[in-house]
């Protein structure tokens, strides 16, 4: 007999059945997120006519797409929302700047392990480094939640993601996750929740855990959940989050399992148009670049912009590369401004704009003109995700976007390492 | 019943190629259906036929939450999509907004142009090709989100004011 998983525990908890993999329960969420997409959301929640929300105090909404509005339907989305969130009165409503969703819910303490968070964004699974089973949904059952509060979910299936040893100094938790997807493949954790565990794991910071989880979706799970630590703790101690249970899977479950040596890794790129085209770095060095973005919710918070300036600092980007860096909340863009990170990346070059989801999803501030090419530390590389159609997006880590933005072409992090 | 032709194509047809994001600023969906698939198959927003089927590869629908990709497919009258697996988010928004959506490997003999034959409840696909087939049935719960014609439909039926009741005791 297999023991139960993380999954099991936490959906039979919130369904009050006992949840059988493959099952479809009926559960009732923790937290529900919802950034300028509210707006549509909205929208459904009068269409199926229920008067208020099941619970204000479990509703967040946050602008951070399209912040400050880049064109006048942005504005309108913009003020409906605000509408709502007035009417409606939803306290935790994040519209002035405050950061991309993905980073802003745990800094201001919304995120606790053992909950259920749903989100109408598909990198909701990045909340899942804090022990949470959170996963992305749309915007007509985001406004069944808002509603009552329940949703159904499919009891998924478990795959342990194991990486022993630990990264190298060139290395970071995202060549990880590009070994993974590039391995298991884009669809290769369909419907499945990802356990990130191994001495790797256990070694890595908080934010780079969030790098794990958050990328999750790129290989279809559901989920990807990092197990709470001491690390965990603190980082939840020093948001003021209390309550939430920790939840682990049985020590005797039984289930797939992916084993990546990080002895092994290099630094690594995606190249188009998908996720899981991974080669390393060091191939691609002929590829020039006219456009590097270090930022999104899977590369944006300090430890990422301290690596991109630890390459930097004191060097200059030739004249043909732009870089954009956008920090991924205001918080840490206010750190990395006291500790001397901003000024070092803007005296290099760099182009630095306030904190949300700039150009990761073509909306705004840095599309790509046709013919071009980018390597960003963001998390698609689709066809027409960053702008044209016929310009190309390389994936890749913030110390690799770092050195590529030096030499302005596809450059391993090692060539211009001190 | 579900009978129409099928339209064929392959593994991971991302939202994207469903309905590309450059028109997505558009909330109307007879002129948004109008570009549906048009990235990969020019010809199939004008020629689908209500009660059509599209039968596909792995992975269909994976890449972004939007809900406009099942919408297109379903303002079009597309009466099912039938794939080896779908990504977990279009998987939802399918039968969310009431488009049947069913996991079956063996379907992958049609092709373009035949006849499709589906039971959703009995859990059957027959084609003109001699395909004779079965899969298991959704849950009891989706069927009846489908058979109610999506979620707001559902859930309208829960939130209807109830009616004071006039007729006799
Ligand atoms: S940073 Fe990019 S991937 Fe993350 S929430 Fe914003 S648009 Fe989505």
């Amino acid at each position: 007999m297999s023991g139960r998983s993380f999954a099991q525990k936490i959906l039979s908890r919130a369904s009050g059945c006992n949840a059988e993999v493959g099952e479809t329960v009926v559960a009732k969420v923790d937290l529900a997120m919802s950034h300028e997409n509210a707006a549509l959301v909205s929208t459904k929640f009068k269409e199926i006519g229920a008067e208020k929300l099941w619970d204000p105090s479990k509703v967040v909404l946050i602008f951070d797409h399209r912040i400050p509005a880049n064109t006048v339907s942005a504005a309108e989305g913009h003020k409906t929302v605000r509408r709502f969130a007035e009417d409606e009165g939803i306290a935790n409503f994040y519209c002035h700047g405050e950061g991309i969703c993905h980073q802003v819910l745990p800094e201001k303490g919304h995120v606790l392990p053992g909950s259920l968070i749903v989100g109408s964004d598909s990198h909701t699974t990045t909340y899942g480094a804090f022990g949470a089973f959170a996963t992305g949904i749309g915007a007509t059952e985001m406004a069944a939640v808002w509603a009552t509060g329940e949703l159904w979910f499919r009891v998924p299936d478990t795959l342990k993601v194991r990486a022993e040893n630990e990264i190298p100094d060139h290395c970071m938790s995202k060549d990880l996750i590009l070994r993974a997807i590039g391995d298991l493949g884009a669809d290769g954790a369909d419907y499945r929740c990802v356990e990130y565990v191994g001495g790797a794991v256990d070694g890595m910071s908080v934010s780079s855990r969030m790098v794990l989880s958050n990328m999750a979706i790129e290989m279809g799970a559901k989920a990807g959940v990092c197990f709470p630590d001491a690390r965990t703790r603190e980082y939840l101690a020093s948001r003021d989050a209390t309550g939430g249970e920790e939840v682990f899977s049985d020590g005797d479950l039984v289930c797939d399992e992916h084993i990546i040596d990080c002895d092994d890794l290099v630094p690594l790129v995606a190249a188009p148009h998908s996720v899981d085209n991974v080669h390393p770095a060091a191939e691609l060095s002929d590829l020039c670049i006219d456009q590097a973005v270090l930022g999104s919710c899977t590369n944006g918070r300090l430890e990422d912009l301290h690596a991109a300036a630890s390459l930097l600092r004191g060097r200059q980007i030739p004249k043909g590369v732009r870089l954009i860096v956008v920090p991924a909340s205001r918080e840490v863009q206010l750190d990395a401004m006291e500790d001397g990170t901003i000024a070092a990346l803007m005296s290099s070059g760099a182009i630095v704009t306030n904190p949300g989801c700039g150009p990761c999803l073509g909306a705004h501030q840095g599309i790509l003109a046709s013919g071009e090419r980018a390597i960003a530390t963001t998390n698609r590389n689709f066809r027409g995700r960053m702008g044209s159609p016929d310009a190309e997006v390389f994936l890749a880590s913030p110390l690799t976007v770092a050195a590529s933005a030096l030499t302005g072409r596809i450059t391993d992090p090692r060539e211009v390492m001190g | 019943m579900i009978k129409g032709r099928v339209w064929r194509y392959g593994d991971h047809v991302n939202t994207d190629l469903i309905i590309p994001g450059r028109y997505l600023d558009n909330y109307d969906m007879s002129s948004l259906a109008a570009h549906a698939m048009e990235d990969i198959d020019t010809g199939f927003a004008s020629a689908v036929r209500p009660g059509d089927v599209i039968v596909a590869g792995r992975n269909f629908g994976c890449g972004s939450s939007r809900e406009q990709a099942p919408l297109v497919l379903k303002e079009l009258g597309v009466a099912a999509v039938v794939a080896e697996s779908f990504a977990r988010i279009f998987y939802r928004n399918a039968i969310n907004v009431g488009l049947p959506v069913i996991v079956c490997a063996e379907s992958s003999s049609l092709a373009k142009g035949d006849e499709a034959e589906i039971d959703l409840r009995a859990g059957t696909i027959k084609g003109s090709n001699g395909l004779d087939t079965s899969f298991p049935p959704l849950p009891e719960k989706l069927l009846d989100i489908l058979e109610k014609g999506g979620l707001v439909e559902a859930m309208r039926q829960r939130f209807r004011p109830c009616r004071p009741n006039t007729g006799p005791r």
